[in-house]
């Protein structure tokens, strides 16, 4: 039967991550073995987990911002006025032109001192890095599945009489959706991954937790193993999430 | 023929339209009647398309007016004077055509009935139940009740585009504009598609305006045939006469070449 | 010190150093990419290999690369490796990790180059009797790479920006030169505005580079 060998393939597909998560496991028990910490295995873990809560929450914060940005600049960067557009385009050149490490630097370290005087947190700084920063590369996405749509659709949609909201709400955007939707996955993972950079500014989330464990505890074989599981127990459905979501596309084709 | 008598129900009154250095309708006057039958026939880049799509308002002239149903399209009245439209005033105005495109253009999201019931729920508010009902008739009058819940990407090329009439006709337009309707298509799917024309051009109630490089059918559907080029009508009349002994040089030259092959 | 919005006099002071961590940035960029390129490549035949029991486990590592930070492969690969008696430069650890999570990356673009490929070919090939490698040499590949150069162009690009985060790990790049400028003045708007700008300076055109070579190709 097709159907078994389809789901094989599918097991065989997800066992070596299985394994390689176990792998991991068997490391960090052989680490513990070669050099026993004074307390059990798992303690580190509520620290670690007490990272991720911020983490968790900067990736939701700064993921709103993104879509704001990102569908609001997307829309301007398709817009006919001239100003709208120039305006728009130099923000998402700039900020898809430089490192977003330098931006997360220059909103944190620049913006508090004089002639700015403006203070943000830590968790500020790096949702606003974070959301500014992936929300320039949404609106590119955006801007491209508007102009994507055929004109064809328009035209179609005027001869049926529709008002310019109608046609936005039930044949451009449906449309240009289906084009965003994996796209906006992607960047959400990337956004996630990008929250460790936080750690560089003192703002305590997984990785800022894992750093600070390595100096207190030492253990870092350890320490950054688990690390890396948590991130990509984060990151992995998203993923999987992707893929599902490029295999709806029945009539984009 | 009763379409010589009424007013008509479209008529272009010194229009002009070019694209930057092209001119493409020069002074164009000429008037369709109501439930007439009218195939544009002309050369390449002659603007036969541009006279449908100034008509569908999905081109604004440059000059002249066009009249739907004796009420200004592009323009309304100001006191005494023509003012150009509002959006409010297009949408009024264009209600009354509807059009079918040479590459179909359904709402590839969309399933067949919803193709058909999308415009008449969301723009003339007509309730689901009814709007749904009238696209069933519709479907299974170009004879695809079986197809309902196909998405266009399922469909062939003549199914598509027997969708997109009755798409069209679901707005109960006054005048369809047909653009090369049969052009997209594989030779073997045109006359499913030809004979869904015919059907409407006998029951006749509808003014249709077609362009079209299928002659035969031209003849056998139309009440009058106009060969149009360089942005002008250069000659008009019933199809034998057009067909038959046409009295321009130039019409006969075209048809000349169309014909040899 | 002035009162002014932007001190160009202090700009001026500093832009040497500046400068020699943006010539690190590109070094270390062009070896990771090629790092990438390389690494990209034979994971991507490796994913494709009809043995489970190599493509399997290579598609996980894959996967797991993927999902998980450059700043902790970078960590795990600056404090964890050396515990184990492998102690290398900053520089190159650095540039390993980079051209590592990027080799993840390049992989799928190989990818979908390689299945882009007509089935006709791989059959042309079988007739005339090559053997795999000169199929994969002679035939697939130089179909298979020149539509690829645009995105391989895009991860170029994104690298060089990326690399950042070796500033994270002391490799004195163009950030970590901007940061020890601002700390030692305590004036940082300066130094991270003269970092964008170099980073602009480069991307943007180079960006526009590869729009110009996805056109080409797309016109094809
Ligand atoms: N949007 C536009 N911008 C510029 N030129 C246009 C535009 N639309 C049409 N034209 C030009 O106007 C002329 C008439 O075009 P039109 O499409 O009306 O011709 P047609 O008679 O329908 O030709 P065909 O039989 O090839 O469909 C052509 O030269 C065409 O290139
Ligand atoms: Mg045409």
């Amino acid at each position: 039967m097709p159907n078994e060998d389809h789901l094989l393939v599918k097991i065989r597909n997800y066992a070596f991550l299985v394994i390689g998560l176990l792998a991991i496991g068997i490391a960090i028990g052989v680490e513990l073995t070669v050099n026993p910490p004074e307390t059990a295995p798992f303690d580190l873990l509520p620290i670690l987990l007490r990272g991720l809560a911020v983490t968790i929450e900067l990736t939701l914060l700064g993921a709103a911002l993104a879509l704001v940005v990102a569908i609001v600049a997307g829309v301007a960067r398709s817009s006919g006025h001239i100003i709208v557009r120039t305006i728009t385009g130099f923000y998402v050149e700039v900020f898809r032109g430089t490192s977003i490490l330098v931006q997360l630097f220059w909103i944190f370290f620049v913006l508090p001192l004089p002639p700015f005087n403006l203070s943000l947190t830590p968790l500020q700084a790096g949702v606003l890095a974070l959301g500014l920063n992936v929300g320039a590369y949404g609106a590119e996405v955006v801007r491209g599945a508007i102009g994507a749509i055929p004109s064809g659709q328009i035209e179609a949609s005027i001869a049926l009489n529709m008002s310019p909201g109608l046609m936005m709400r039930r044949v451009i955007i449906p449309q240009a959706m289906v084009r965003i939707l994996p796209p906006f996955g992607n960047l959400l993972i990337e956004l996630l991954k990008a929250t460790s950079l936080v750690s560089l500014i003192t703002l305590s989330d997984v990785t800022f937790q894992g750093l600070a464990l390595r100096q207190s505890v030492g253990r870092t074989t350890e320490v950054f193993l688990l690390i890396l599981v948590i991130y990509f127990l984060l990151a992995y459905p998203l993923t999987l999430g992707v893929r599902w979501l490029e295999r709806q596309r029945q009539w984009a084709t | 023929m009763q379409a010589n008598s009424s007013a008509p129900i479209v008529r272009f009154e010194n229009v002009t339209k070019s694209f930057g250095e092209l001119t493409v309708l020069r002074q164009l006057d000429f008037d369709v009647a109501p439930a007439e039958k009218v195939t544009i026939v002309g050369p390449s880049g002659s603007g036969k398309t541009t006279i449908l799509r100034v008509l569908m308002t999905l081109e604004k002239p440059n000059d002249g007016v066009i009249w739907v149903n004796g009420e200004p399209l592009w323009h309304q009245k100001s006191g005494d004077k023509l003012v150009p439209a509002s959006e409010k005033h297009l949408r009024k105005v264009r209600g009354s055509i509807g059009m079918v495109f040479q590459h179909f253009n359904l709402f590839p999201h969309m399933t067949a009935l919803r193709n058909v019931t999308e415009a008449p729920i969301h723009v003339l508010k007509m309730p689901k139940g009814d709007a749904e009902q009238r696209a069933v008739e519709l479907l299974q009058k170009v004879g695809l009740s079986d197809k309902l819940g196909h998405y266009p990407s399922q469909l062939s090329g003549g199914q598509k585009q027997r969708v997109a009439i009755a798409r069209a006709l679901a707005m109960r337009p006054k005048v369809m504009l047909f653009d090369e309707v049969t052009s997209a298509l594989d030779p073997e799917l045109v006359g499913e598609v030809l004979n869904v024309i015919r059907e409407l051009a006998e029951e006749g109630e509808m003014a249709m305006l077609l362009v079209t490089h299928e002659m035969g059918f031209a003849r056998e559907v139309s009440d009058r045939v106009v060969f149009f080029d360089k942005g002008r009508v250069v000659e008009q009349g019933p199809p034998e006469q057009i067909f038959g002994s046409p009295q321009n040089e130039r019409t006969k030259a075209f048809f000349n070449a169309v014909l040899r092959h | 010190m002035s009162e002014q919005f932007f001190d160009w006099e202090y700009v001026i002071s500093f832009m040497p150093k500046l400068l020699e961590g943006l010539v690190v940035t590109i070094e270390v960029t062009i070896v990771a990419f090629i790092l990438a390129a390389i690494l990209g490549l034979l994971m991507a035949l490796g994913r494709r290999s009809s043995n489970p029991w190599i493509a399997q486990p290579i598609g996980a590592l894959v996967e797991f690369i993927r999902s998980t930070p450059l700043l902790v492969q970078l960590f795990i690969f600056f404090y964890v490796l050396p515990r184990y008696g492998l102690r290398m430069p900053a520089f190159i650890v650095g540039t390993i990790a980079l051209g590592l999570h990027y080799g993840t990356y390049t992989s799928e673009i190989y990818r979908a180059g390689i299945d882009a490929i007509d089935r006709g070919q791989w059959e042309a090939a079988r007739a005339l009797n090559f053997s795999p490698v000169r199929t994969w040499v002679g035939i697939v590949l130089p179909q298979a790479i020149p539509p690829m150069i645009p995105a391989l162009g895009n991860y170029l690009v994104a690298m060089f920006k990326e690399s950042a985060q070796l500033s994270a790990i002391t490799v004195v790049e163009l950030t970590l030169t901007a940061r020890t400028i601002g700390t030692q003045s305590f004036r940082f708007l300066e130094p991270f505005t003269m970092a964008g700008v170099l980073y602009f300076l480069i991307s943007y055109p180079s960006s526009l580079v590869v729009q110009r070579l996805e056109k080409r190709y797309a016109g094809k």
